[in-house]
């Protein structure tokens, strides 16, 4: 009885697997549609018509080409995101997506190369290690493949300048954020009669204004655990680019001028006039250093206000408080030139897709990636930006996303965050201190004298 | 009779392996990576130690190792002692005695979180959320403090709590210990006119002598290891920097394995004479019975 048992589910579950396993045929049905139309004369008319319809589509589904595996830090709503925008490459390719989502992606590409096991594609989150990778030669130069043409039109030159190292293309650039925006409350400005500062003169004239008025202008936070201090960060290097300009900013990031250097020392001084008054943030010095970064813009909505205004890069709208409306309810500005001859340029972020594995199909999802497609897909749900020229600025949610994105692609100067650029013993570590040092009372040129010594170490092949 | 012979390495052989291979082979790889560089490629001779002792920041996070060790020790060890003692006498001991020990069941990373809200700053205005602030403020009437960013008060904080998270480990053993006195003693010395602070002093504290010594050098072997708790409150900023902090962000964040290499070899050197104390105290227990 027991062998009759066995044998039976066996059979069933060869039939099963036989059956699952039977292709699909497409099929054309007929279908009669019958049509009943009441007119004035009583007298029913029923039309029968025949209709082809399709159940199926005709197009044949392509055979599954194997999959790219893809490595980044991506995880949430925002896998989900980019998996939609890979979607139609698989279905019009066959070829899929095996993503593999880690926050240290760093420890775990590192130990993948070194262990010759690399993923065809990586989505750098910033474009620091792709110089290391290049240099050891882990990288695939993706000018031999793509259509350098066609890529020269889509990005402008400095997208271009930095997805390269000595002079060979690794990698296109993807999702863009844009850092260097001061976010306001505008019912609250229009309430109390304020205007949006167009250079650095009016903000600081605006701050004082606030204070004399016997409110508070900033809100900042500097708390992050183990990174506390990146905002103050961006505050400086937003603050560098504008008074010493693209060209030093980039010296500074390579450590060709030192950190005690007079334009370095000028912009954390700008940034102490904000940070280090205790009447102009909320909670003075000690809210500054205690308040968590993603807490801190919060005051901006309370009514009296608990500030005005708060500096902080794209992603910062996640983290305000339920039911406010774009646009409305919060708003920002750009961050307002200091020098004029510098202008307004962009601080941003940027992922970086590169290449390890020089396979067909990587190469047909690394073509796809550069195209306006997937692009415009993420962008439509909102929380990304393409550097891509050929992406219409319709195509994003609401007029606020517009904005930041136009700023991108318009702006004469695009930089990097330069604590992501350097070497993380300085970039998250030494000049994240020196911060917090630096605002909890520490004298600026010991504060600078300490992170040098730690630069010289750090930059040390 | 003692057999000598193979039978006894053939029933410590495997433990002995598996030491052998989880716990000397990486110290002796961490020794021999803490003489290279930081992408352990070149020989740098004792650079990385001469960093390790001499560098402003490992020398605040010594002196910050040396203030946990004496004011932890002490105080988990006292309070430890002192609770053992009283809650003997009081009919809801088992109570007590589970909720002291309570925070021991919690990851020592979570009791760091829940002190982090405990001592979490709001403005003067502002409702506060801390408990401490609360009161601080509601009782006190004084503007509240940053506990964690302060640097007069921030190395106590983050005493405070690692002495909430490990008073229930010392008092369980030295409760067991001061169970273990005969109570003929007690009795007799109270008989003999003795008053309860002499009881205390002159009868139960030699009596519980090898067990304090142990219970401290476990402490103290503990206090020199201090991580979790400092890296989830304050990761070491506002000069409340700890060793094994040190070392983690030198190896997993700046990437310098020499100089994490270095620090570990320091900390093993540090702990060894402790760990040498209490093995000794140890077998002196084990030839008393």
């Amino acid at each position: 009885m027991k062998r009759l048992i066995s044998v039976l589910t066996i059979a069933l579950a060869i039939g099963l697997v036989v059956t699952a396993c039977a292709p699909a045929t497409p099929k054309v049905v007929k279908e009669t549609v019958v049509v009943t139309k009441v007119v004035e004369k009583p007298v029913e008319v029923t039309k029968i018509v025949e209709k082809p319809v399709e159940v199926t589509k005709v197009v044949e589904k392509p055979v599954s080409r194997g999959a790219v595996t893809v490595l980044g830090v991506w995880g949430g709503d925002e896998l989900a995101n980019f998996q939609e925008a890979v979607y139609p490459f698989t279905e019009e390719t066959g070829i899929g997506m095996a993503f593999e989502g880690t926050r240290d992606l760093a420890a775990v590409l590192t130990t993948r190369v070194e262990a010759g096991n690399p993923p065809d594609l990586a989505i750098l989150p910033n474009p620091g290690q792709m110089h290391e990778l290049a240099e050891k030669g882990a990288l695939v130069d993706i000018s031999t493949f793509m259509d350098m043409d066609q890529l020269k039109k889509d990005y402008s030159q400095s997208w271009l300048d930095l997805a390269s190292y000595k002079g060979k293309l690794y990698g296109i650039f993807y999702k863009v954020a844009n850092k260097s925006l001061v976010w306001y409350n505008p019912k609250a400005f229009k309430a109390a009669g304020y205007e949006v500062p167009t250079t650095w003169d009016e903000l600081i004239a605006l701050t004082e204004k606030i204070v004399a008025d016997g409110k508070v202008p900033w809100c900042i936070g500097l708390e992050s655990g183990a990174a506390s201090g990146w905002p103050a960060t961006d505050w400086i290097e937003d603050i560098m680019l504008r008074t010493a300009g693209p060209e030093v900013y980039d010296k500074w990031v390579n450590h060709e001028i030192p950190w005690t250097d007079p334009a370095v020392k000028h912009a954390w001084e700008l940034f102490g006039k904000i940070a280090r008054c205790e009447e102009c943030v909320y909670g003075g010095t000690t809210g500054v250093l205690s308040t968590n970064f993603g807490d801190s813009p919060a005051p901006m909505f309370d009514s009296p206000p608990g500030c005005y205004m708060h500096r902080q890069a794209s992603f910062i709208t996640g983290f305000f408080p339920e039911g406010l409306k774009a646009g409305e309810d919060y708003d920002f500005f750009p961050f307002p030139p200091i020098d004029p001859k510098y202008g307004t340029p962009v601080l941003g972020g940027a992922d970086l897709i590169v290449m390890f594995n020089d396979t067909p199909q990587a190469r047909e999802l690394m073509k796809y990636l550069a195209s306006p497609k997937p692009q415009e897909i993420w962008a439509a749900k909102g929380g990304f930006i393409s550097p891509n020229k050929r992406v219409s600025l319709d195509v994003y949610p609401d007029d606020l996303t517009r904005k930041m994105a136009k700023m991108v692609v318009e702006a004469e100067v695009f930089r990097f965050d330069a604590s992501d650029l350097m070497p993380a013993a300085v970039g998250a570590g030494s000049f994240w201190k020196g911060t917090l040092d630096y605002v909890g009372g520490k004298d600026l040129d010991a504060v600078l004298k300490d992170i040098e010594a730690s630069a010289v170490e750090a930059y040390k092949k | 009779m003692q057999k000598k012979g193979v039978l006894p390495w053939l029933y410590i052989g495997p433990t002995l392996l598996i030491l052998a291979f989880f716990l000397v082979y990486p110290t002796l790889g961490t020794l021999y990576l803490s003489f290279l560089d930081k992408h352990s490629k070149n020989f740098v001779g004792l650079r990385n130690y001469i960093w390790t002792l001499t560098s402003k920041d490992m020398l605040i996070a010594f002196r910050n190792n040396l203030l946990w060790l004496v004011l932890f020790t002490a105080f988990t060890v006292s309070l430890g002692l002192v609770l053992a003692v009283i809650l003997d006498r009081v009919h809801y001991e088992s109570v007590a005695k589970s909720i002291i020990f309570l925070p021991m069941a919690i990851s020592f990373v979570s009791a760091g979180v829940i002190w982090k809200f405990m001592y979490a700053y709001r403005p003067a205005n502002a409702p506060q959320i801390g408990l401490l602030n609360a009161i601080w403020t509601g009782l006190l009437n004084a503007k509240p403090i940053g506990w964690l960013v302060n640097r007069t008060t921030n190395n106590f904080a983050l005493i405070a709590a690692g002495v909430w998270i490990w008073t229930g480990f010392c008092m369980v053993i030295l409760s067991a210990a001061y169970k273990g006195i005969p109570r003929e003693l007690i009795e007799a010395a109270r008989v003999d006119g003795a008053n309860e602070w002499q009881v205390f002093w002159r009868i139960i504290l030699p009596l519980m002598k090898p067990t304090i010594a142990v219970v401290t050098t476990t402490m103290v072997i503990n206090v020199l290891k201090v991580f979790d708790i400092v890296y989830v409150m304050t990761n070491g900023n506002y000069d409340t920097e700890v060793i094994a902090n040190r070392m983690y962000k030198e190896m997993f964040h700046f990437h310098n394995f020499g100089r994490a290499s270095s620090i570990a070899v320091i900390l093993l050197l540090a702990i060894i004479p402790v760990m040498l104390v209490n093995i000794r105290r140890f077998q002196e227990q084990e030839a008393m019975r």
